[in-house]
Order: structure tokens, then sequence, then C-alpha cells
């Protein structure tokens, strides 16, 4: 495994453009169907907007997708796509990721279809550490079979399929990526296209798997279901946007801070506490991202947005074909002589 | 010495003992012997799905079946002539087996009371009266092997554990088989631990010593050279056959391979050889669970590589829906099922051909696949080459009905010149003026392989139902039933040489029917009942979808067709529904291969009620 350089970034080996390109040439011809006010909208925009600066040709990037709302998204992107099967699209990708070095994969998945069908593979993906950028869009529901419950509604939702009230106990994804020992985790809000961007480039930008989780607003079966994020009001008392390198501060001024307790973090107020006993935030630091992740509550009280975690560890794509090309620099592909192996007579006539 | 030796056409031995007793090594390095002799061989090895089941249970027993001869043979033989048990449980399991003046070797050291009781016998076999039908040898083999390795400072442990070569030793010298090979293997074999390797000799040269020097054996046996076509050799199980079969694919489509796969009972030694051969640029990944294979195979074949999977049963159940979805965005895709006893975990270790419906049906809605299945071990590798040249000339999932019996079975393979292996060079789309992600190509109604990476070709594809020629999405009623039709049509159109019938007299009235590893029973079947003056065709079918256009005529020029299934007539069905044919069924499922004398008996009173 000597051919793994832990520097290359995430889009090495992909080729680049110097051709000016904008969001529209990320258009699809197709017209987009998903619901009015459905906040997939506003992730499909951030994403058009936003892969032209990366400056890669187009014809290089996939999106490969699930099954679910969020899982249309390739068709409308002008980019090559696949709308697979439901929950196995970090599968297929991770094939794809295998066979093409060249290529910028994306997997687009939802809820239900990355951490309730596809949970298995999700977590495989992560562990391996291959070189795709994973995004969740979270509603909290499943929208394209009509409103149950999903793995990430809070206990005691009432749907169609638990009048009620479900009883299971919720995901939450930040904490399984993170105990998958995924190398990239972030969260971002639809409605936050700033915030959003921000994540989705320093994804695209690293060299493994980055999972973000997109809290996602559906208007039709869990409409409101982040509104308290989306208040100015309530967003700043409950937001908790983590930048590496600095302090973990939030408020309108800063007001409230996290700080360590116990074996975890705890929020507390700016004023009340010394400025060093501040935490942080090291995304290198995976129990320190884990306990951030811990921060985040179900009832939304504190929701931690940013980058929790960002660390260099060798990609399974990247050691796969080193292992491919140092099998052939040590042996010539010569099939006859494979196919005689060690042990042969000859019948002579 | 007055050892006499007497000429035989043909001989079957079986090896059998403890799992831990190394009946396989024995077995292999045995046929090995027979190979480097120029004998024609077939082998079938048995052995339990527990890897240490309690040592001395019946349920522990493993054997491997060895039969040589000299001329083709096409079985591994249906009873032994010759039967090596190591202990009595062994003995127990497998005696019912050999016929009537058999010759029976057995290692007394273990037939002590406690074993004896552990396999239900009350009373020792080897000192009443129970054995007196056989040639029986009786042959103290741990205590002798010991003794030989007295010198060699090894612990009577380890001494001991060289019995199985003290009787391939012995076997060696009764038949007159070479010694250098086996000599040269073990030291290979033990390199890093000289001492083991020159235990396992002196014990095997321990054997041949102890056949030469008693006097117990009066008659040694030879069995010639068979003329076998002209050519090289070696010995291959289907297994690997396959797995070549495979890296000669990739040499000849000039296509990386991407094997996405997980571990499974009798397929997973596709893996392991695969994973040995990178240099062809092949990449094999080990997957999560089933699914995650195939999805890995596909995900391969979208971005332009000939993306393989490889399973038995159950993981063909768990990846029924990836392979819809080959179906819908007609990828090529490679999928291996080496069959076992079903349904469900059913029988790991044991083999069965009753995944034919599975293969052709067991997908939702209308999912035609072609379906390829070699007949013997070495015809894994041109069997797997075929079906990978459908995958890739007809953008489509293959399956590939392989099975227990052919994938642990081995024979002499008569390996091909490499430059005669077919082309299966591919053409990707490149051209953004005409592309079309759902245009067919007339001839065979393939859609473009357009890769990502390619200028100007981006599109989606998925499994929803896509608009004829664009292949966007499309609810259109008449879109789907006619994209329903094409999909049908294109495997239909599937080229596949025409099945040949093999009837030497020219006069069969009665035809029977074979597909898979069942080739070697039914046609040893029909030789003997053609030495009995009743003639007989037999056809082998290596296409199952779409069958050769020349089937229905075939089955229809006899009075009667005879179909032989390890299943309860899944072909016979296929049969009768396409052709409305009679067919006779003749089935079986109890985990192991049709024995020619059981076929030859079935052939026979069809036969004689045809003519009568």
């Amino acid at each position: 495994m000597t051919a793994i350089d832990l520097g290359i970034p995430g889009l090495a080996g992909v080729p680049t453009t110097d051709e000016k390109q904008t969001a529209k040439d990320y258009k699809s011809d197709q017209e987009v169907r998903w619901c009015p006010g459905c906040g997939d909208y506003v992730v499909l925009n951030a994403v058009q907007s936003f892969l032209p600066s990366l400056g890669l040709k187009r014809e290089n990037i996939v999106f490969v997708s699930g099954i679910g709302c969020s899982s249309r998204f390739p068709y409308y992107m002008n980019t090559y796509g696949m709308h697979s099967i439901h929950g196995r699209a970090p599968a297929i990708a991770t094939g794809l990721a295998v066979a093409r070095p060249d290529l910028s994969v994306w997997v687009v998945t939802g809820d239900g279809d990355a951490l309730s069908i596809g949970g298995n593979h999700l977590i495989h993906t992560l562990r391996r550490n291959v070189n795709l950028k994973i995004l969740l869009f979270n509603n909290r529901i499943y929208g394209l079979t009509k409103g149950q419950y999903s793995p990430t509604s809070e206990e005691g939702k009432v749907t169609k399929s638990t009048p009620l009230g479900s009883l299971d106990h919720p995901f939450n994804p930040v904490s399984l990526a993170l105990g998958a020992e995924a190398s990239f985790v972030g969260r971002a809000i639809d409605s936050d296209k700033a915030g959003l961007t921000s994540v989705l480039r320093q994804a695209a930008e690293h060299r493994g798997s980055a999972l973000v989780e997109i809290y996602q607003n559906c208007p039709i079966f869990n409409d409101g279901a982040f509104d308290v994020l989306k208040d100015a009001d309530e967003a700043s008392r409950r937001i908790i946007n983590v930048v590496d390198g600095e302090p973990i501060r939030f408020g309108r001024e800063g007001e409230y801070c996290v700080i360590r307790e116990g074996f975890g973090l705890a929020v507390a107020k700016s004023a009340d506490v010394d400025a060093s006993d501040i935490v942080i935030h090291d995304a290198s630091d995976l129990n320190l991202s884990f306990a951030l992740s811990r921060l985040s509550t179900q009832d939304l009280s504190h929701t931690v947005t940013g980058v929790f975690r960002r660390a260099d560890r060798p990609t399974y794509d990247d050691g796969a074909r080193a292992q491919v090309s140092e099998a052939k620099a040590a042996k010539a592909a010569d099939l006859s002589k494979l196919l005689h192996g060690k042990d042969t007579w000859t019948v002579v006539g | 010495m007055s050892t006499e030796t007497r000429k035989l056409d043909r001989v079957v031995i079986r090896f059998a003992g403890d799992s831990g007793d190394g009946m396989q090594l024995t077995g292999d390095r045995f046929t090995s012997e027979a190979a480097a002799f120029g004998n024609d061989l077939a082998t079938q090895p048995n052995f339990p799905a527990e890897i240490r089941a309690p040592q001395g249970t019946l349920p522990g027993v493993s054997s491997f079946q060895l039969h040589f001869a000299d001329y083709d043979i096409l079985t591994p033989g249906d009873r032994p002539d010759v039967l090596v048990a190591m202990n009595p449980a062994a003995l127990k399991a497998n005696v019912v087996d050999l016929p009537d003046g058999g010759i029976l070797i057995v290692n007394t050291d273990e037939f002590t009371k406690r074993n004896l009781t552990k396999v239900g016998y009350d009373s020792n076999p080897l000192e009443d009266e129970s054995l007196a039908k056989f040639q029986v040898h009786k042959v103290a083999m741990a205590t002798l092997t010991i003794g030989a390795l007295e010198d060699t400072g090894l612990g009577k442990k380890d001494a001991e554990r060289a019995k199985n070569m003290f009787a391939l030793g012995l076997l060696s010298w009764m038949y007159h088989r070479p010694t250098e090979g086996t000599e040269r293997f073990l030291r290979e074999k033990f390199a890093k631990k000289p001492d083991i390797a020159e235990a396992n000799v002196l014990a095997f040269r321990a054997g041949w010593n102890y056949g030469e020097t008693t006097e117990a054996f009066a008659v040694t046996y030879e069995v010639a050279p068979a003329k076998l076509n002209v050519g090289t050799y070696r010995q291959i199980t289907g297994n690997t056959a396959t797995a070549y079969g495979i890296v000669a694919a990739a040499q000849r489509s000039k296509l990386p391979v991407v094997l996405g796969t997980y571990p499974i009972t009798p397929a997973s030694d596709i893996l392991h050889e695969l994973s040995k051969h990178k240099n062809f640029d092949i990449t094999t990944v080990q997957a999560e669970d089933e699914i995650a294979g195939i999805g890995i195979a596909l995900g391969a074949s979208y971005g332009g590589a000939l993306g393989v999977t490889s399973t038995s049963g159950p993981g063909i159940a768990l990846k029924s829906e990836t392979i819809g979805l080959a179906v819908m965005t007609e990828l090529p895709l490679l999928v291996i099922d080496v069959q076992r006893g079903g349904p469900s975990t059913g029988l790991p270790t044991k083999t069965e051909q009753a995944d034919l419906l599975q293969a052709m049906f067991g997908r939702n809605g209308e999912s035609p696949v072609p379906i390829v299945a070699p007949q013997s071990p070495s015809d894994c590798f041109d069997a797997v080459l075929d079906a990978a040249r459908i995958a890739l000339k007809y953008r489509t999932p293959v399956l590939f009905l392989s099975d227990g019996a052919v994938a642990n079975g081995s024979e002499p393979w008569l390996i091909p010149d490499v430059d005669s292996l077919p082309d299966l060079t591919v053409e990707f789309a490149t051209d953004p003026e005409t592309f079309q992600p759902y245009s067919r190509d007339p001839e065979t109604l393939a859609r473009p392989w357009a890769v990502p990476g390619t200028p100007g070709l981006q599109h989606r594809i998925g499994g929803l139902e896509k608009q004829d020629v664009t292949g966007n999405i499309s609810y259109d009623p008449e879109n789907h039933d006619r994209m329903v039709r094409l999909r049908q049509a294109k495997i239909d159109g599937i080229e596949v040489p025409d099945v040949v019938v093999d009837d030497p007299s020219g006069e069969a009235k009665v035809l029977v029917v074979g597909w898979g590893s069942s080739y070697g029973p039914i046609g040893a079947a029909a030789r003997r009942v053609r030495k009995l003056g009743l003639p007989v065709a037999h056809a082998h079918l290596r296409h199952l979808n779409p069958f050769p256009k020349n089937l229905g005529e075939v089955l229809r020029k006899y009075d009667k067709v005879v179909v032989p299934e390890m299943n309860l007539g899944q072909l016979a069905l296929l049969l009768r529904a396409k052709y409305l044919v009679d067919a006779v069924s003749y089935t079986k499922v109890q985990g192991l291969p049709f024995k020619a004398e059981e076929l030859q008996d079935v052939l026979a009173d069809v036969i004689k009620g045809v003519s009568a």
C-alpha cells in the first residue's frame, strides 16, 4: 500500500477544465417534479451553484441515488447519473469509484434510503472510506410512500402507519457515521445556502467518504419539522455552528459556548465560564466530534452544524487500485502461463 | 515377492476419513499422480458443511472419490472399487457404496471401543463377519506411520498426522503410480517447515514400502494411460476454470474486471482464485453482503469495467433486485451462481440444480436474463467466456449456473491456445451527435454503453421505466408495453450455437436432454444402454435462455424425451411450456450427482417402452 499519498486532495485524478461554468450548465432538460416548497429545491440549487466553482469537467461528475423523493436528484443534474434501487446507492457508487479514479462520485440519499433499508451499506462505505460524497437529505419522514415515520422521526410520531405513535428510537445520523469512523461528517440546513455550500465544498475537497446530513423540510408530510431552526431568534440560541480550530461559541453575540462536562460536552453561557474553558473544535479528534454530535437533540433544542470531523486516512478505492497496479508491476499478465499452471502433461499423437 | 499385476481399464477409489484427516489433500495428490501418468480422470469431493465436526462422528466424515481410466470417462464413478476408511465413521458412512468383492483398506488404529460406540457399532466389524463379502486389508496406519517417523524427533501426535500420506503411498504402490510429483509437492507445500515436509515424505514412502515388503497384498493393478486428444493438459476444478474464464474475459475484452462478492459455499473459491490475479487488471471487493457485492459489480460495469458477482442460490435471492436494475439499465453483468442444495440454507456443501427457475423467473416484472450452464469442471472456462460474450455484446446481466458438483469436481483440461479464444472487444459510445441512451443496435438490440467521463454524453439511467430511444422517465402505457417487449426480444434474439445431438447409431427414438453437471452421468448412462443394444440420443443444453434455435426441431424428432434433473423437473417444465413436448421427467434431489447406473435403468425402461 505504498502508493497512497495521504496528502491527495479529494478531487485528485478528476480532470479539470478552464471553461467557465455556471449553475445553468448543471441543470438538465428534465422538469423538476418535487412538491412546491420542498427543501430539495434549495439543495439542488445550492449544488448546481457550487459545482462550477470546482472547475471539474462536467462529464467526470456522477450522481448516484437510491429510492425516495431525494433520489430523483440525478435526473435534474446535467452530469452522469444513476437512479438506482432502494438503499443500494453507496454499494453501486463504491463499484464505480473503485473502477474509475477519474470521477467525482456523489451519492444522494434520504433518511429512509440511507438509514433504514440501506443502513448496512452506509456504515460499511464509511468504514472503508471509499472516495464518495454522500448527501443525506433528512426530512424525518417517508415522503414518497406518503407519510410513514422514518428512522429519524421522533419517538411517538403519529403517522399513517403509527396512529398511536411510533415506538422507534431514532438514529442521530452524525453519531452513527462517527461510530463507523467516517473520515468526514458534516451537517447543514437546507435554508442556509451559505452554510450548506461551505460544508459541500469541504466535502468535495476531502479524500475519502464524506457524509453530509442536510436537514430538509417536507412541506407535505412533515411540514415545519425544522422551523425552530429557521426563525432567526430561535436559531441563534439553538444552532451551534462549528469551525475547525475555533472556539465553539454561538448566539447572536457569542453569548453561549460549549464546555467539557464529564466525558462529554455541555452548553454554557460564555459569561459564566472562563474563556479557556471553551472547547476549541478539532475536526481530527474523533472523540470530540462524537461528543459534539451528542449535543444535537431530537427536539432541536440544540443542533450542531458545520464539519464535525475531517481526518485523513487511506481510502478503499485508492488502496484497491494500488494493489492492482503493484500486482501489474510485479507480474506480467501472461494468460497462457496462468492457464498452464505448474503441473501439465502433454499427449502426443 | 510373488505379487501379481493385473491390468484394468478403469478404477474408482474413495478415500474417506475424519474431516481433520486430510482426505481432500490425499485424493487431490492421487489425482495429480493419475494425471501425470496420463489417465483420464474425474473426481468428486464430498465434505461436511461443518469445518471440524466432532472427531470420529458420522457428520464429520469427509471423502474424495477419484475415477481414472485408460479411456475417456465422463463421471467420478458411481461406486468405489476401492474404499480407504481411516476410521469407523468413515467405514460406516461409505461401506454401503462398496460393491461385493470390492477392496476395503482400513486403518485399524482408530477401531477402538470408544470410536466404534461413537458411531453405533455394537461389535467391531473388523472382527465379526459383517465385512466378509469384501477383500479387507487391515493396516495399522497410524502405528506404522509413527514407527516410520521415530527417528525424526517429531512428537507422536505430529507424526500420526502424516498417516494420510502413508495411505497415499500404499495406494500409489498398489496402482503403480509415479511418486516424484507427490514428493516434490510435499516439499513445496511445507517449505517453511522442512521437518514436517520430510515427515510426510517419509510417511508416503513408508506406505509404499509397506505394500512392497509385506505379503498382505497379492495383487497390484495397472491402468494404462488414456488416448486423449493431442495437446497439453492440466487438472482443473470447476471453480478454478470459472475464475480463469473470467481472467480470459478480461484479457479478450481488454476491460478491467471488478468482482463484487460475499463469501458463500461453494462459490468462495472463485473469489479466492481471482484475488490472486490482480495483475490481469482484476479488482476483487469482498463486500458487506450479497446485495452490496452485486451493487459494486453493477457500479463498475456502469463505469466501463466488466462487473462480476459470484454466489450460490441464497445469494441470488438477495441479488434479485439488482439483477432487475441491470435488466432495466441494460448494462453488462456476469452473475455466477454455484448452485447448492436448497431451499434456504439447505445443503451448503452438496450439489443440486434447482436454481434454474429462480434464474429464469426470480425477479419482479418481465425481467428476462440469459442463462448459461457449464457441463463439466473444465467446461466452466468456455461457458463463462461465452456468458461474458453475451453480457458484453447484448448489454445484459447473464446468469451462469454452475453447481457444487462441477465447482469442486476436477478433470483433465486440454489447455486452449489463448489466441484462439473469442475476441470480446467492445465499443463504447463516443459520438454526442448521434448518441441516445436507449437507441438500439439493429442486430443485437443492445443499447450504447456510454461510460461516465465521455464528453457530451451526460445522461441519466435508473430503474424507472425508460422512454424508448431517449431513456427519459416514461409512464406512458404504450411505451411500457413496447419496452417490455423490446427487452424480451433482445434476450430472445441472442445468438447461441445449435444444440448438438449425440446419437452414434442414428436410430434412437428416445432423446435424453440434460443441462449442467448431469452431462457426465447422462453421457455415461447413454453409453451403457447403447452397449446393451438400445439406441439413445443425448442432447445437453449449455444455453437455457434463450434455448438454441434448433431445440424445438430436435425435440420433435423423437418419440420420447427424457429429462433427468437434480431438481423436481425445472427444465422439463420449461420444455413442456415452450415446445409442448410430453417430456418424461426423472428427478432426484439427494445432494449428490446422478449415478450412471440409475440413469441407465431409467433410459433402458423408456427405450423398451417405446419399442414395445
